[in-house]
């Protein structure tokens, strides 16, 4: 086996210096009646180019050359070639968790960069060094909330990422912490701030709101953060869209943010691995899970970095820690550290507004398509946008296919209550031929004897 | 805290190291440098604060601006700071520091595959489906269980995942229970993973061998025990011979054994949990399966059940037409593949579909469908081994362990006598009657260019060292790490106190943890 290095000389070397007869000696403590006496049914040892191959065809049936206006938590940026050429060093990509700090500062220093730059962007004080991703830790933050003010309630909006609200259900069923699920507006498409006012009381420990949210409208931040905080309740805002903080204003009157960082620079791999992270206000610090990175000195006073206040955390705390993480997502979190960095503080401005322009061409065109209507045009959106169809999207996404176009996301799932809605996101990546393509072909529907 | 004196040294020499010095990002910015460009714009530009009104940002974040060939030189620079298992071993007990093949990163970032998005119709996500399936037979053959679900991104959210099923499980029969038996050597994870799903964690108390005290748990087990969750082999990398005893226990009172799949290096092959009584388990992608643990994640951990847990896996499962009640795949079937891919590349016959109506289901505990790049890895992994180099692999994995062990005990205290599967654990108790303790021991290997071993860890053995070579290591790097251990136990009698202020040939010496926690410094802010 090409990954083994030993020859079978030096195998019998060894057992002879263990003082064992055979390999199987090492293996008699397992009862025999439990060891397996056969090969396992798997596979056949493949050859390395086999393994190509194999992959090749898989990725080849998956269908590659299509354009597609899906979004809906998972985003399809432009990757900078330098995130792969650096991340595939053996350095960051074989490295363990740097709990070594004199030889893990390569790490440290670019997960310290990372935190800052998720700072700055949200406008928290601080974050962490990652959660698996945007759901979990969405959950996660609503958990700390929950530490934070003593409090058992939460309060989640419709509009958070349906899939984000059923991961918080689960967490959230064996602890105690009953969630009340507020509407939208139908006008604006943003949580309905009147029913906010309602559903929040003394005993909410959070609410948790989507900006974007999962129509891809931009939520009123401060006056949600004002009727959360009104009755003593924590403001947690997830952003699922990292990009548009670029040009949205960011959710400053939050208490936490739990953001997902799969835009900046991570491949959509068919949902994972992605990187979520959660920042805050840095009162809160103490109650946050996850790892954090800290700046200290060495024995000489040269400046270092170290994993800090592990106290709060698993293999210290164990039934009592602020969570059960313990891998995160280290290595995305670095494509987004050095994605960041590529586009910088102009760059990610520029990025962002041309999203928001093919998305602002990409609504116009395409709801002014007769028989389709855009929905929630009374308020501002990032780049993707509701549209309804008098026919039903199952009709024309199959007539788009056949143009090698996957379109909007059927929301009728979800939204019943919408009718035949879809989700649409237009990123930089879609080109102007692509909407007006979609808009030719929604127009075209079948004309009724 | 703004005092000249207190501020960190952060300009001239550190340590002899090829790359000195390099500044945070943020410090070699300068206005107006750029790394990007953006093609033209092909619709009209919109004007930004007008189409956002309030919510348009005024202020930008202050991210840094440099050029391509700073941030390549910033990032590789940094990652000369690192040590690595391509610089060498890393045996870090618990973890399986193996080597990450190659060929698994090349064919996760195939384009079909990475920029496949996940709510793409299932008629043209085949190719990743087939993937996924294919993964999920083998994984349910080397574990010997009946289903399994790859949502979870880590192994303790795969914990998270299996106790859920366990509760859910409970609640069917009328009771969900009340608490779970962790063994005092179990990893950190377990019971913090017990207390999130609402149970109690009841402390099990190790027998003189390291392992499970069947007494003790016969007397704790009773109709309010939900599991136990146990890692076998052990963290002090022993197996438990009387595992089907400790099954039987629990069944007999209704309680379900859980396993921490941590350890799976020891056994892939060699044998199965699903034959050995575990009801449930998770294993860690990242560990057994090779994907990188680059510093620190993205991990996934499948959990594994029996056919009586199927029904309450995490939403979707994945399920071939024509076959909804098969579910997550049937132990029966294998992989039907033993002898190769066939010539028709990926698949058989028959589409595979997403179902998400599952009413007995515990609920979706990650968005999508969990860490799908790692999933090819791990697959790409299994093809490059097939049932013989599996096999093989586990052998050599142990037989590493055990030559490790062979060639130290003598110098380093070893606390349990009982065989060793895949690590060694021994203690300081030698050295520490010296005033050195298993952290000092730790840092000193790095000066011999080793990555310590787990420290202090597990907790049931004082001053532990935690040794998991895994397969990885060739003979004559395994007898350099001897050399080293043999060197510094000599060191710990002549010259204790270099050993005590070790490491001696990094980058940065020992890091003032106490400072960093007491004032916490978690991120770069301009300088007034």
């Amino acid at each position: 086996m090409r990954y083994l290095p030993k020859s079978p000389a030096e195998r019998e070397r060894m057992l002879a210096e263990i003082g064992a007869a055979s390999i199987d000696d090492l293996f008699a403590v397992i009862p025999a009646e439990y060891r397996l006496d056969r090969d396992l049914d798997v596979p056949r040892q493949h050859a390395e180019s086999e393994i190509v191959s194999y992959f090749r065809a898989a990725g080849q049936k998956n269908a590659t050359d299509y354009a597609s206006f899906l979004g809906a938590g998972a985003y399809r940026h432009y990757r900078p070639v330098i995130i792969d050429s650096l991340v595939q060093r053996g350095e960051f990509l074989t490295s363990y968790t740097p709990y070594q700090a004199e030889i893990t500062q390569g790490t440290l220093q670019a997960i310290f960069e990372f935190q800052t730059m998720i700072a700055e962007l949200t406008g928290m004080d601080v974050a962490n060094a990652s959660m698996y991703d945007g759901s979990t830790g969405s959950a996660e933050a609503v958990m700390m909330a929950v530490r934070v003010t003593g409090r058992h309630k939460a309060v989640v909006a419709a509009t958070v990422h349906p899939e984000y609200r059923e991961v918080l259900a689960t967490y959230a069923k064996h602890q105690s912490l009953p969630s009340t699920l507020v509407g939208y507006d139908r006008e604006t498409g943003r949580v309905d701030l009147a029913a906010l006012d309602a559903a929040v009381t003394e005993e909410t420990a959070a609410v948790l709101v989507q900006s974007p949210n999962f129509f891809g409208t931009i939520e009123d931040i401060p006056a949600i953060a004002a009727i959360a905080h009104a009755k003593g309740a924590l403001l947690i805002v997830s952003i699922a869209e990292a990009v548009s903080l670029g040009v949205v204003r960011p959710p400053v009157e939050a208490d936490i943010v739990s953001m997902e960082a799969q835009s900046f620079g991570v491949a959509l791999s068919y949902g994972g691995p992605f990187c979520g992270v959660i920042a805050a206000k840095e009162k809160y610090l103490r109650q946050m899970p996850g790892r954090l990175v800290g700046q200290t000195v060495d024995s000489t006073g040269y400046r270092g970095f170290v994993l800090t206040l592990s106290t709060r955390e698993q293999h210290i705390r164990r039934e009592k820690a602020t969570s059960n993480i313990c891998t995160n997502q280290a290595l995305v979190a670095l494509m987004a550290t050095i994605f960041l960095t590529v586009y910088g503080r102009e760059g990610i401005r520029e990025l962002a507004e041309h999203n928001l322009s093919k998305a602002s061409y990409a609504a116009a065109t395409l709801g002014s398509q007769a028989g389709a209507k855009l929905l929630f045009t009374g308020a501002p959106r990032f780049h993707e946008f509701v549209l309804q169809t008098a026919e039903t999207p199952t009709l024309w996404s199959q007539r788009l296919m056949d143009e090698k176009i996957v379109g909007g996301l059927d929301l009728s799932k979800w939204y019943p209550e919408l009718g035949n809605a879809t989700l649409w996101c237009a990123t930089e990546m879609v080109t102007r031929e692509n909407i007006d393509t979609a808009a030719r072909v929604l127009a075209a529907a079948p004309v009724e004897a | 805290m703004t005092t000249n004196a207190t501020a960190p040294k952060t300009l001239g020499k550190v340590r002899p190291h090829q790359t000195q010095n390099e500044a945070l990002v943020f410090e070699k910015s300068s206005p107006g440098k750029r790394a990007y460009k953006m093609p033209p714009l092909d619709v009209p530009a919109v004007d930004a604060a007008a189409l956002l009104g309030d919510a348009h940002r005024k202020t930008p974040g202050l991210l840094p601006e440099l050029s391509e060939i700073e941030i390549i030189r910033h990032f590789t620079r940094l990652s000369t700071w690192n040590y690595a298992i391509d610089l060498g071993m890393y045996p870090l007990g618990s973890c399986t520091m193996k080597y990450n093949p190659r060929v698994n990163e090349a064919v996760a970032r195939i384009e079909g595959l990475a920029e496949a998005h996940p709510y793409r119709p299932d008629s043209l996500a085949q190719g990743i489906l087939d993937v996924i399936d294919l993964l999920q037979r083998c994984l349910i053959e080397i574990t010997g269980m009946d289903a399994i679900t790859l949502q979870p991104a880590a192994g303790a959210h795969g914990e998270f995942t299996g106790i859920l099923l366990v509760r859910a499980w409970h609640e069917s029969q009328g009771n969900a229970r009340r608490k779970i038996l962790i063994p005092d050597s179990a990893h950190g994870t377990n019971p913090a993973t017990a207390a999130i799903c609402g149970y109690t964690v009841e402390n099990l108390k190790s027998n003189s061998e390291g392992g499970i005290d069947l007494e003790a748990l016969t007397r704790q087990v009773d109709e309010e025990t939900a599991a136990l969750m146990l890692t076998n082999p052990s963290t002090i990398g022993v197996f438990e011979s009387q595992i089907h005893k400790i099954a039987d226990i629990l069944h007999a009172k209704g309680a379900l054994l859980y396993m921490d799949g941590a350890n799976m290096n020891a056994l892939v092959g060699k044998a199965r949990p699903g034959d050995f009584g575990v009801d449930v388990m998770h294993l860690n992608l990242h560990k057994t399966f090779s994907t990188p643990h680059g510093g620190g994640g993205p991990g996934s951990g499948p959990v594994a059940c029996k056919a009586f847990l199927e029904p309450f896996l995490p939403t979707p499962v994945l399920c071939k037409t024509g076959n909804r009640e098969q579910g997550t795949g049937n132990r029966v079937q294998g992989t039907g593949n033993r002898q190769g891919l066939g010539t028709e590349g990926p698949g058989t016959a028959g589409q595979l579909h997403w179902i998400y109506d599952r009413p007995q289901s515990v609920g979706r505990v990650r968005a999508f469908y969990g860490n799908t790049g790692m999933f090819i890895r791990a697959l790409a992994y299994i093809l490059a081994n097939g049932p013989d180099g599996l096999r093989q692999t586990t052998e050599d994995a142990v037989l590493n362990a055990n030559y490790i062990r062979a060639k130290l005990e003598d110098l380093y205290e070893l606390p349990y006598k009982t065989a060793s599967m895949h690590e060694v654990v021994f203690s300081d108790k030698r050295q520490a009657a010296k005033g050195v303790k298993t952290g000092d021991i730790a840092k000193r290997l790095i000066d011999y260019g080793f990555h310590p071993y787990t420290v202090s860890f597990p907790m049931i053995v004082h001053g532990a060292l935690m040794i998991e070579p895994t397969e990885s290591e060739s003979l004559e790097e395994l007898d350099l790490f001897i050399e080293a251990m043999r060197a510094i136990a000599r060191e710990v009698d002549e010259t204790p106190d270099l050993v005590k202020t070790a490491p001696h040939s990094t980058r940065v010496s020992r890091l003032d943890e106490v400072q960093a926690a007491r004032k916490p410094i978690l991120r770069w802010r301009p300088t007034e």
